[in-house]
């Protein structure tokens, strides 16, 4: 279920670079992406090559085919340039979609050291970003950020110019639905539940009011049948229900 | 023909209290590890360290080596927080300079260039400029007059990075996937070392890579140490991945005083002929 609303993260993308940093679902997702209906896509096999063919998740013997060059120090060309979809995590996510991977509590002597804001504030003023959340809790999804390491729409729009036009913050999936930012004034607002799924869960589990649960909401769509012999085939020891319980 | 074979002790003997470092490698990958080793062992303090944080950044805050950490983020890869770290920065043991990859890359770069500044989009409207309220932007002169980063050049005492093979004149290759930024390091430098497995014949430097993997040219080094399992415990393919049962052990010796102590005592007292032994005997 996740596995296709990670996938549909990548609908429309086009011959772009599609870049899962976080977790085995989205990888597995965009894998399923490009071999069904986004066959553009370019993957990377996690480090530096660009791979052609559809390959398993987790540690197997080296079966890529591989179709480029893609070092870290190059990557930084393809995100400037608007060629990369990137789908990172978060630990904090606002409700104007500001997100933290920087620490808990204050900035100066925090609470909780987490990895340092990494790429998040260039990739958010620059590219396509998405989000995955395994756990969707109030933890995860609180009011303001403790530190903005993504730049959320509408911090880019207060900014104006290149860099809210480039900002283009597209979904938060979830264990328990997606989410876009075009709520009111750029808000969080909730696309879809997952099957079984229920508003009161959701609203449970969010620090803030969520935008678009006052009309129906639709079901996120299921895997079909051909999609769920291409998961199990790019996911055959099952590692993505270590990240979700079915 | 200058030979500028060294030592992991001499190279740390240039170190004085205070000074900027920059680290070569990415995370717990590639990284000069025998040098931090040599740090570790040596008097020096006070240390600022530039590096795409692994390993290196945790045991020198750990070993109380460091004043400042100037970084995008710190991670040991398969674990992905570095744990020493996190104790050095919620404990106030460090200051912290936090950029976003791209501001680190292109502070490095305009060091290597002898540019006061590079500008760029990233880092604006996020808590990078909150949390460093030296950085300044500027404005494009011309007719779209954009608002970006200036974000300042990191220039470095001295650098040193850990490659796969190097001559003895200073030439050097990695053999794994990705350069990561290693020879921006020694641009960045004053003073630059490269530790490497194995010292080979210039004529050999072709017998294991195509040309393309020469990432680093006599011109930007000032020695070459022959450091073979260097990187250990970070990987260095082709010649080894990471000794992850290892850096298990290292993560949780940042669970108690007591536990740090007895990892230091049982690695890090001797010399890196020590090291290596203990290691191989665990």
């Amino acid at each position: 279920m996740c596995v296709v609303a990670c996938a549909e993260i990548f609908r429309g993308d086009g011959e772009i670079y599609a870049n899962p940093t976080v977790g085995t679902i989205p990888l597995i997702g965009a894998r399923l992406a490009r071999a069904t209906f986004a066959p553009d896509l370019l993957l990377s096999d996690g480090e530096a090559m660009l791979v052609a063919n559809t390959l398993p998740v987790g540690h197997v013997p080296d079966q890529r085919l591989i179709e480029g060059w893609l070092p870290y120090r190059l990557s930084f060309d393809v995100v400037w340039g608007g060629r990369r979809h990137v789908v990172m995590g978060a630990s904090q996510i606002s409700r104007y979609g500001d997100t933290n991977i920087s620490c808990i509590g204050p900035w100066e002597r925090p609470s909780a050291q987490l990895l340092g804001c990494r790429g998040a504030p260039g990739n958010t003023v620059n590219d396509k970003t998405s989000y995955w959340v395994p756990r969707h809790s109030r933890r995860v999804f609180v009011e303001e950020v403790d530190f903005v390491s993504g730049v959320g729409p509408r911090r880019a729009r207060q900014a104006g110019g290149l860099l809210c036009a480039y900002n283009q913050i597209r979904f938060v999936v979830t264990n328990l639905c997606t989410f876009d930012f075009h709520g009111p004034d750029g808000a969080a607002r909730v696309r879809s539940l997952h099957p079984g799924v229920t508003v009161e869960e959701v609203v449970a589990s969010t620090g803030f009011a969520i935008a678009g649960l006052d009309v129906e909401v639709p079901t996120s769509r299921a895997p079909t049948e051909a999609e769920m012999r291409l998961i199990e085939e790019i996911d055959p020891r099952g590692l993505r229900y270590r990240e979700v319980p079915d | 023909m200058r030979d500028k074979r060294t030592t992991e002790t001499e190279v740390v003997a240039e170190l004085r209290d205070g000074m900027t470092i920059g680290i070569g490698g990415w995370g717990s990958r590639r990284k000069p590890m025998s040098v931090v080793r040599a740090i570790l062992r040596s008097p020096v303090r006070d240390l600022t360290v530039v590096s795409w944080g692994g390993p290196d950044v945790g045991l020198l805050c750990a070993a109380g080596k460091v004043r400042k950490v100037v970084y995008a983020f710190v991670t040991l890869d398969s674990v992905p927080l570095e744990p020493h770290f996190r104790l050095a920065r919620q404990q106030g043991r460090v200051e912290a300079m936090e950029l976003d990859e791209g501001m680190f890359y292109w502070g490095l770069y305009a060091a290597a260039l002898r540019l006061p500044f590079l500008p760029i989009r990233s880092g604006l409207a996020s808590d990078v400029m909150r949390v460093n309220p030296g950085l300044r932007t500027v404005r494009s002169p011309y007719e779209d007059g954009e608002e970006l980063v200036a974000v300042p050049a990191l220039p470095l005492d001295l650098a040193v990075v850990h490659m796969n093979r190097a001559d003895r004149r200073g030439n050097a290759q990695f053999l794994g996937p990705d350069p990561y930024f290693d020879d921006l390091f020694l641009k960045a430098a004053r003073r630059r070392f490269v530790s490497c497995e194995r010292i080979v014949k210039t004529e050999e430097l072709l017998n294991e890579g195509c040309v393309h993997t020469l990432l680093i040219n006599r011109m930007l080094v000032d020695g070459v140490i022959e450091a073979p399992r260097g990187a250990h415990f970070t990987s260095c393919v082709p010649d080894y991945p990471r000794d992850e049962a290892f850096q298990a052990r290292y993560a949780a010796s940042a669970s108690s005083p007591e536990a740090w102590d007895e990892f230091r005592r049982a690695y890090l007292e001797g010399s890196e002929a020590d090291y290596q032994r203990a290691v191989s005997a665990a």
